[in-house]
């Protein structure tokens, strides 16, 4: 298949000129309803709060995912260090957990 | 862009440990360069179609036959916006600027898939590319929300609830001009003809001369190869065609009763190349079209931008030496 396409008389391609002016990054975080927690669902950049707000709603909920935003700046966000994960998130406490204790099955359910 | 120098070996063995355990590698998590090169690329690439596929269909908007097919097509555009900051965002989290991948973008340095360098020359072609364009780009994404890298893998879970809908209406609109009179049925053949082999071309070159397959696969950035993607779309497509009373533009195709799928034949990779090196019908229009609305709107993110910091400066001054009417000047604000 080709197609013939001609070049227009004076075209010229443009230069690339600007950059996002620096907008910072925003993390979103969307309630799906009522009675649930604000869930993260990804970023965007936008200029301040109030327009971060706005483009989350167009960007990440088209089709009703949601009742309310959140947008947080993504530089206050404080993350663990995933190397730090074994002496943060220790798994060794079995009786933490309802199924470490023997309960005779006569007394049924509890 | 952030790169880790010579790996720690205990790094690495956990990297490895995360993919054999099916478990997701996530934006702090330590990477090779390479993954992390490879990673950006294709996250890049792939936001970079979204965005300039708007254009082809774009091109309809305004001559859309009804409100109804005006309306659907308007929110699918928007939804391939979407589904590029989806993208972008994920490709962010990997240590690139948005600033950065706009650029590469707009000077040819990262490419965008070769699809979107094809003309919309009747309105059958919008019918042709949700049928057959998105519906191939579903066969690729639905593979991709189990890829190994996180946000990338979240990303296509969203964009793939989206897709569906796209190849559907593509899809009725077909089935409607089928339906329609002779000339109608004649332009949903001929969007067929043009849009068949390069919607195949879309899975990438054949497995044998691909070069990224192999390493991609072991980091489980892919699980399934170009060939046996194409495959199952081919598969899945043939019949639909038949439904629709349209021929496939391919004398090769015919069921293989032994194999279990349909043979075809052979696509044109010289042609795909051209197309791929900037030579195709559109490849220009599309880059001259994106950096000239990225131009154009230079002075509204000036704007907002400056509007963002006086703003602030009006917060933090009235906040000083009068709260109250502070209070009640951005409660207006917040209102008009
Ligand atoms: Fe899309
Ligand atoms: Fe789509």
């Amino acid at each position: 298949m080709s197609y013939d396409v001609p070049p227009i008389e004076g075209e010229t391609d443009p230069e690339v000129v600007g950059t996002t002016g620096g907008h910072p990054l925003w993390e979103v975080f969307v309630r799906a309803s009522r009675g649930l927690n604000h869930v993260h669902c990804g970023s965007l950049h936008a200029p301040d709060a109030e327009t971060a707000a706005r483009n989350a709603r167009d960007v990440y909920t088209r089709r009703s995912e949601g009742v309310s935003v959140w947008v947080v700046p993504s530089a206050a966000i404080h993350a663990s260090d995933p190397d730090d994960r074994e002496s943060w998130f220790d798994s060794d406490k079995p009786y933490r957990h309802p199924t470490f204790y023997e309960i005779p099955d006569e007394v049924g359910h509890m | 862009m952030t790169t880790t120098e010579q790996p720690p070996t205990d790094s690495m063995r956990r990297f490895d440990e995360l993919l054999r355990a099916d478990e997701k590698i996530e934006p702090r998590d330590w990477m090779p360069d390479e993954y992390r090169k490879t990673m950006i690329r294709q996250i890049a690439q792939h936001a970079h179609s979204e965005v300039i596929g708007q254009q082809p269909e774009g091109n309809w908007i305004t001559r859309a036959p009804s409100l109804r097919r005006k309306a659907i097509l308007m929110a699918k555009v928007q939804d391939e916006a979407g589904h590029g900051l989806y993208l972008y965002a994920a490709a962010e989290t990997l240590g690139i600027s948005r600033d950065e991948l706009n650029q590469l973008l707009h000077t040819g340095r990262q490419k965008y898939s070769s699809i979107f360098n094809y003309p919309t020359l009747s309105w059958a072609d919008i019918g042709a590319i949700g049928w057959l364009v998105d519906g191939a780009a579903i066969t690729n994404q639905v593979m991709l929300t189990r890829t190994s890298y996180g946000p990338y893998a979240r990303a296509m879970v969203r964009i793939c609830k989206e897709e569906s809908f796209h190849q559907r209406q593509g899809f009725e609109i077909m089935v409607t001009l089928t339906r329609g009179t002779d000339e109608q049925k004649a332009m949903a053949q001929d969007a067929l003809d043009r849009w068949w082999w390069p919607s195949l071309a879309m899975f990438g070159p054949p497995d044998a001369d691909s070069t990224h397959t192999e390493q991609s696969m072991a980091w489980k950035i892919k699980l399934e190869t170009n060939d046996e993607l194409r495959q199952k779309f081919v598969d899945m497509t043939v019949p639909q065609a038949d439904h629709l009373g349209l021929r496939i533009p391919d004398p090769d195709l015919v069921w293989n009763e032994e194999r279990g799928h349909y043979d075809f034949g052979e696509i044109d990779w010289d042609d795909f190349w051209q197309v791929v090196k900037g030579n195709g019908p559109c490849n220009r229009e599309r880059i001259a079209s994106k950096v000239r609305a990225w131009n154009d709107g230079a002075w509204v993110r000036e704007a907002a931008a400056a509007h963002a910091e006086r703003q602030r400066r009006r917060a933090a001054g009235n906040g000083g030496s009068n709260g109250r009417s502070s209070g009640r000047d951005r409660d207006t604000e917040v209102r008009r």
